[in-house]
Protein backbone atom coordinates (compact mmCIF):
# COMPACT_ATOMS: atom_id res chain seq x y z
CA UNK A 1 0.00 0.00 0.00
CA UNK A 2 1.29 2.86 -0.79
CA UNK A 3 -0.48 5.30 1.32
CA UNK A 4 -1.81 3.86 4.60
CA UNK A 5 -2.09 7.47 6.16
CA UNK A 6 -6.16 7.25 5.09
CA UNK A 7 -7.63 10.86 6.01
CA UNK A 8 -10.38 9.33 7.56
CA UNK A 9 -11.54 13.68 8.07
CA UNK A 10 -12.78 13.63 4.35
CA UNK A 11 -13.87 10.06 3.71
CA UNK A 12 -16.47 11.23 6.79
CA UNK A 13 -17.30 14.44 5.40
CA UNK A 14 -17.79 12.87 1.94
CA UNK A 15 -20.21 10.40 3.79
CA UNK A 16 -22.02 12.93 6.18
CA UNK A 17 -24.48 13.55 2.62
CA UNK A 18 -27.78 11.02 2.09
CA UNK A 19 -27.12 11.37 -1.73
CA UNK A 20 -23.67 10.61 -1.36
CA UNK A 21 -24.37 7.44 0.86
CA UNK A 22 -26.96 6.38 -1.21
CA UNK A 23 -24.40 6.35 -4.32
CA UNK A 24 -21.74 4.75 -2.76
CA UNK A 25 -24.48 2.12 -1.26
CA UNK A 26 -25.51 1.41 -4.84
CA UNK A 27 -21.45 1.01 -5.86
CA UNK A 28 -21.26 -1.42 -3.26
CA UNK A 29 -23.24 -3.67 -5.75
CA UNK A 30 -21.11 -3.05 -8.72
CA UNK A 31 -20.06 -0.36 -10.93
CA UNK A 32 -22.59 2.12 -12.49
CA UNK A 33 -22.58 5.17 -14.88
CA UNK A 34 -22.91 8.73 -13.86
CA UNK A 35 -26.78 8.67 -15.36
CA UNK A 36 -27.80 5.06 -13.52
CA UNK A 37 -26.44 6.56 -10.23
CA UNK A 38 -28.63 9.91 -10.84
CA UNK A 39 -31.37 8.49 -12.12
CA UNK A 40 -33.36 7.85 -8.13
CA UNK A 41 -32.76 11.67 -7.71
CA UNK A 42 -34.77 14.73 -8.03
CA UNK A 43 -31.78 16.77 -8.89
CA UNK A 44 -30.07 18.56 -12.22
CA UNK A 45 -26.96 17.01 -13.61
CA UNK A 46 -24.65 19.60 -12.68
CA UNK A 47 -25.42 19.17 -8.71
CA UNK A 48 -25.20 15.50 -9.41
CA UNK A 49 -21.74 15.63 -10.55
CA UNK A 50 -20.69 17.64 -7.74
CA UNK A 51 -21.53 14.82 -5.30
CA UNK A 52 -19.58 12.56 -7.16
CA UNK A 53 -16.30 15.26 -7.30
CA UNK A 54 -16.69 15.09 -3.68
CA UNK A 55 -16.67 11.44 -3.59
CA UNK A 56 -13.62 11.23 -5.67
CA UNK A 57 -11.96 14.02 -3.92
CA UNK A 58 -12.24 11.95 -1.18
CA UNK A 59 -10.88 8.72 -2.87
CA UNK A 60 -13.96 6.73 -2.38
CA UNK A 61 -14.97 6.69 -5.72
CA UNK A 62 -13.00 6.62 -9.17
CA UNK A 63 -14.44 7.20 -12.29
CA UNK A 64 -13.39 6.58 -16.30
CA UNK A 65 -15.26 8.22 -19.79
CA UNK A 66 -15.39 5.93 -22.36
CA UNK A 67 -16.64 8.49 -25.56
CA UNK A 68 -20.01 10.29 -23.34
CA UNK A 69 -20.52 7.49 -21.22
CA UNK A 70 -18.87 7.74 -17.53
CA UNK A 71 -18.41 4.71 -15.12
CA UNK A 72 -17.95 5.21 -11.78
CA UNK A 73 -16.36 2.41 -9.38
CA UNK A 74 -15.86 2.06 -5.18
CA UNK A 75 -12.48 2.29 -3.77
CA UNK A 76 -13.36 -0.54 -1.68
CA UNK A 77 -9.76 -0.20 0.45
CA UNK A 78 -10.35 3.62 0.97
CA UNK A 79 -14.11 2.70 2.57
CA UNK A 80 -12.69 -0.56 5.08
CA UNK A 81 -10.11 2.13 6.00
CA UNK A 82 -12.80 4.29 7.57
CA UNK A 83 -14.84 2.24 8.17
CA UNK A 84 -12.81 -0.74 10.14
CA UNK A 85 -11.69 1.12 13.29
CA UNK A 86 -14.62 2.29 14.67
CA UNK A 87 -16.39 -1.24 13.78
CA UNK A 88 -13.71 -2.99 15.48
CA UNK A 89 -14.61 -0.74 18.52
CA UNK A 90 -18.41 -1.17 18.34
CA UNK A 91 -17.85 -4.74 18.00
CA UNK A 92 -15.72 -4.59 20.73
CA UNK A 93 -17.87 -2.85 23.29
CA UNK A 94 -20.96 -4.95 22.06
CA UNK A 95 -19.00 -7.88 23.22
CA UNK A 96 -18.11 -6.53 26.35
CA UNK A 97 -21.60 -5.00 27.45
CA UNK A 98 -23.19 -8.68 26.51
CA UNK A 99 -20.87 -9.89 29.14
CA UNK A 100 -22.02 -7.55 31.55
CA UNK A 101 -25.03 -8.11 30.87
CA UNK A 102 -24.53 -11.80 31.71
CA UNK A 103 -23.07 -10.85 35.06
CA UNK A 104 -25.68 -8.39 36.36
CA UNK A 105 -27.86 -11.51 35.59
CA UNK A 106 -25.90 -13.69 37.79
CA UNK A 107 -25.24 -11.07 40.71
CA UNK A 108 -29.16 -10.45 40.74
CA UNK A 109 -29.82 -13.65 40.74
CA UNK A 110 -27.57 -14.05 44.33
CA UNK A 111 -28.91 -11.07 45.88
CA UNK A 112 -32.71 -12.91 45.75
CA UNK A 113 -31.23 -16.18 47.34
CA UNK B 1 -34.59 -13.56 26.66
CA UNK B 2 -35.29 -9.64 27.48
CA UNK B 3 -35.97 -7.85 24.50
CA UNK B 4 -32.96 -6.41 22.91
CA UNK B 5 -31.25 -3.76 24.42
CA UNK B 6 -30.47 -0.64 23.33
CA UNK B 7 -27.39 0.07 22.03
CA UNK B 8 -26.13 3.24 20.10
CA UNK B 9 -22.16 3.54 18.98
CA UNK B 10 -21.69 7.07 17.22
CA UNK B 11 -18.28 8.56 16.27
CA UNK B 12 -17.96 11.53 15.55
CA UNK B 13 -14.62 12.75 13.45
CA UNK B 14 -15.06 16.41 13.49
CA UNK B 15 -15.15 16.72 17.48
CA UNK B 16 -13.12 13.40 18.12
CA UNK B 17 -15.76 11.91 19.92
CA UNK B 18 -17.15 8.56 20.22
CA UNK B 19 -20.64 8.26 22.00
CA UNK B 20 -21.93 5.00 23.53
CA UNK B 21 -25.74 4.64 25.28
CA UNK B 22 -25.81 1.22 26.30
CA UNK B 23 -28.81 0.13 27.75
CA UNK B 24 -29.12 -2.02 31.02
CA UNK B 25 -31.51 -4.98 32.33
CA UNK B 26 -30.55 -4.16 36.20
CA UNK B 27 -30.97 -1.22 38.67
CA UNK B 28 -28.44 1.36 39.26
CA UNK B 29 -26.51 0.94 42.14
CA UNK B 30 -25.83 -2.76 41.01
CA UNK B 31 -24.55 -1.38 37.11
CA UNK B 32 -22.16 1.23 39.22
CA UNK B 33 -20.59 -1.63 41.28
CA UNK B 34 -19.71 -3.17 38.28
CA UNK B 35 -18.02 -0.43 36.42
CA UNK B 36 -16.12 0.22 39.53
CA UNK B 37 -14.95 -2.77 41.98
CA UNK B 38 -12.26 -4.92 40.32
CA UNK B 39 -13.06 -8.34 40.46
CA UNK B 40 -16.39 -7.23 39.13
CA UNK B 41 -14.57 -5.49 35.88
CA UNK B 42 -12.20 -8.55 35.62
CA UNK B 43 -14.96 -10.62 34.82
CA UNK B 44 -17.20 -8.48 32.02
CA UNK B 45 -14.20 -5.82 30.85
CA UNK B 46 -12.33 -7.74 27.97
CA UNK B 47 -13.97 -8.84 24.94
CA UNK B 48 -13.86 -12.36 24.75
CA UNK B 49 -11.68 -14.15 24.17
CA UNK B 50 -8.89 -12.14 25.98
CA UNK B 51 -9.48 -11.87 30.01
CA UNK B 52 -9.33 -8.61 31.94
CA UNK B 53 -6.66 -8.34 35.09
CA UNK B 54 -6.82 -5.63 37.07
CA UNK B 55 -3.37 -4.93 39.27
CA UNK B 56 -4.25 -1.93 40.85
CA UNK B 57 -8.07 -0.15 41.77
CA UNK B 58 -7.65 3.19 43.65
CA UNK B 59 -11.68 4.48 43.12
CA UNK B 60 -11.56 7.65 44.57
CA UNK B 61 -10.91 11.25 42.78
CA UNK B 62 -6.89 11.31 41.92
CA UNK B 63 -7.12 7.17 41.66
CA UNK B 64 -6.52 4.92 39.12
CA UNK B 65 -7.01 1.42 37.58
CA UNK B 66 -4.27 -0.20 36.12
CA UNK B 67 -5.43 -3.51 33.87
CA UNK B 68 -4.22 -5.66 31.29
CA UNK B 69 -6.27 -7.26 29.10
CA UNK B 70 -4.79 -10.36 28.26
CA UNK B 71 -4.63 -12.81 24.54
CA UNK B 72 -5.12 -16.38 25.12
CA UNK B 73 -1.46 -16.41 23.97
CA UNK B 74 -0.33 -14.52 26.74
CA UNK B 75 0.58 -11.25 25.22
CA UNK B 76 -0.74 -8.45 27.78
CA UNK B 77 -1.54 -5.08 26.53
CA UNK B 78 -2.20 -2.32 29.75
CA UNK B 79 -4.27 0.61 30.20
CA UNK B 80 -4.50 2.87 32.90
CA UNK B 81 -7.48 5.24 33.85
CA UNK B 82 -7.62 8.44 35.98
CA UNK B 83 -10.66 9.33 38.02
CA UNK B 84 -10.95 12.89 37.64
CA UNK B 85 -14.14 12.86 39.08
CA UNK B 86 -16.51 10.77 41.05
CA UNK B 87 -20.41 11.38 41.67
CA UNK B 88 -21.35 8.33 43.33
CA UNK B 89 -23.94 6.24 41.51
CA UNK B 90 -24.55 8.72 38.68
CA UNK B 91 -21.32 9.79 36.59
CA UNK B 92 -17.23 9.44 36.23
CA UNK B 93 -14.86 11.11 34.58
CA UNK B 94 -11.19 9.39 33.76
CA UNK B 95 -8.40 10.16 31.65
CA UNK B 96 -7.59 6.74 29.60
CA UNK B 97 -4.25 6.44 28.78
CA UNK B 98 -1.75 3.28 27.07
CA UNK B 99 0.22 2.37 29.88
CA UNK B 100 2.62 -0.16 30.75
CA UNK B 101 2.59 -2.61 33.85
CA UNK B 102 4.16 -0.51 35.99
CA UNK B 103 1.53 1.93 35.53
CA UNK B 104 3.65 4.62 33.23
CA UNK B 105 1.92 6.05 30.90
CA UNK B 106 2.86 6.01 27.07
CA UNK B 107 3.64 9.81 26.53
CA UNK B 108 3.43 9.22 22.68
CA UNK B 109 0.08 8.25 22.57
CA UNK B 110 -2.88 10.00 22.99
CA UNK B 111 -5.01 10.18 26.32
CA UNK B 112 -8.74 10.65 26.17
CA UNK B 113 -11.23 11.63 28.40
CA UNK B 114 -14.13 9.47 29.32
CA UNK B 115 -17.06 10.79 30.35
CA UNK B 116 -19.55 8.38 31.68
CA UNK B 117 -23.07 8.79 32.87
CA UNK B 118 -25.42 6.48 34.74
CA UNK B 119 -29.09 7.03 34.61
CA UNK B 120 -31.65 4.90 36.34
CA UNK B 121 -34.55 4.04 33.83
CA UNK B 122 -37.84 1.87 34.25
CA UNK B 123 -36.47 -1.52 33.72
CA UNK B 124 -32.71 -0.82 34.98
CA UNK B 125 -30.04 1.35 33.68
CA UNK B 126 -28.53 3.59 30.77
CA UNK B 127 -25.06 4.25 30.82
CA UNK B 128 -23.65 7.10 28.57
CA UNK B 129 -20.08 7.46 27.74
CA UNK B 130 -18.26 10.01 25.52
CA UNK B 131 -14.61 9.68 24.90
CA UNK B 132 -13.17 12.83 23.91
CA UNK B 133 -9.49 12.94 21.92
CA UNK B 134 -7.58 15.89 22.58
CA UNK B 135 -7.72 16.59 18.54
CA UNK B 136 -8.99 14.86 15.07
CA UNK B 137 -4.96 14.42 14.48
CA UNK B 138 -5.26 12.46 17.88
CA UNK B 139 -8.02 10.00 17.44
CA UNK B 140 -6.12 9.52 13.52
CA UNK B 141 -3.11 8.63 15.69
CA UNK B 142 -5.14 5.90 17.83
CA UNK B 143 -7.37 5.17 14.76
CA UNK B 144 -3.77 4.85 12.42
CA UNK B 145 -2.09 2.45 15.14
CA UNK B 146 -5.04 0.18 15.34
CA UNK B 147 -5.15 -0.45 11.74
CA UNK B 148 -1.77 -0.73 11.40
CA UNK B 149 -2.23 -3.40 14.14
CA UNK B 150 -3.65 -5.58 11.75
CA UNK B 151 -7.44 -5.86 12.62
CA UNK B 152 -9.72 -7.49 10.36
CA UNK B 153 -11.70 -5.28 8.22
CA UNK B 154 -14.84 -6.76 5.54
CA UNK B 155 -17.02 -4.86 3.44
CA UNK B 156 -19.81 -5.63 5.28
CA UNK B 157 -19.33 -3.10 7.37
CA UNK B 158 -19.75 -0.61 4.94
CA UNK B 159 -23.90 -1.19 5.72
CA UNK B 160 -23.34 -0.83 9.40
CA UNK B 161 -21.35 2.15 9.34
CA UNK B 162 -23.85 3.87 6.76
CA UNK B 163 -26.56 3.01 9.27
CA UNK B 164 -25.33 4.78 12.24
CA UNK B 165 -24.19 7.78 10.21
CA UNK B 166 -27.84 7.93 8.43
CA UNK B 167 -28.68 7.13 12.52
CA UNK B 168 -27.36 10.40 13.64
CA UNK B 169 -28.94 12.14 10.58
CA UNK B 170 -31.96 11.34 11.76
CA UNK B 171 -31.59 12.75 15.20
Amino acid sequence: MENNQTDLDSIFQALADPTRRAVVQRLGEGSATVSELAAPFQMGLPAFLKHIAVLEAAGLVTSIKVGRVRTCTLEEDKLEAAAGWFQDQREQWKARYEQLDALLDTLKARKKT
Amino acid sequence: MSPALRYDFTPDMESATITMVREFNAPRPLVWECYTTADLLDRWYAPKPLTARTKHLDFRVGGYWLFAMITPEGQEYWSRQDYQAIQPTESITMLDAFSDAEASINPDLPRAVVEMHFAAAEDGCVVTSVTRYPSKDDLQKVIDMGMEAGMASTLERLDELLATLSEKDAQ
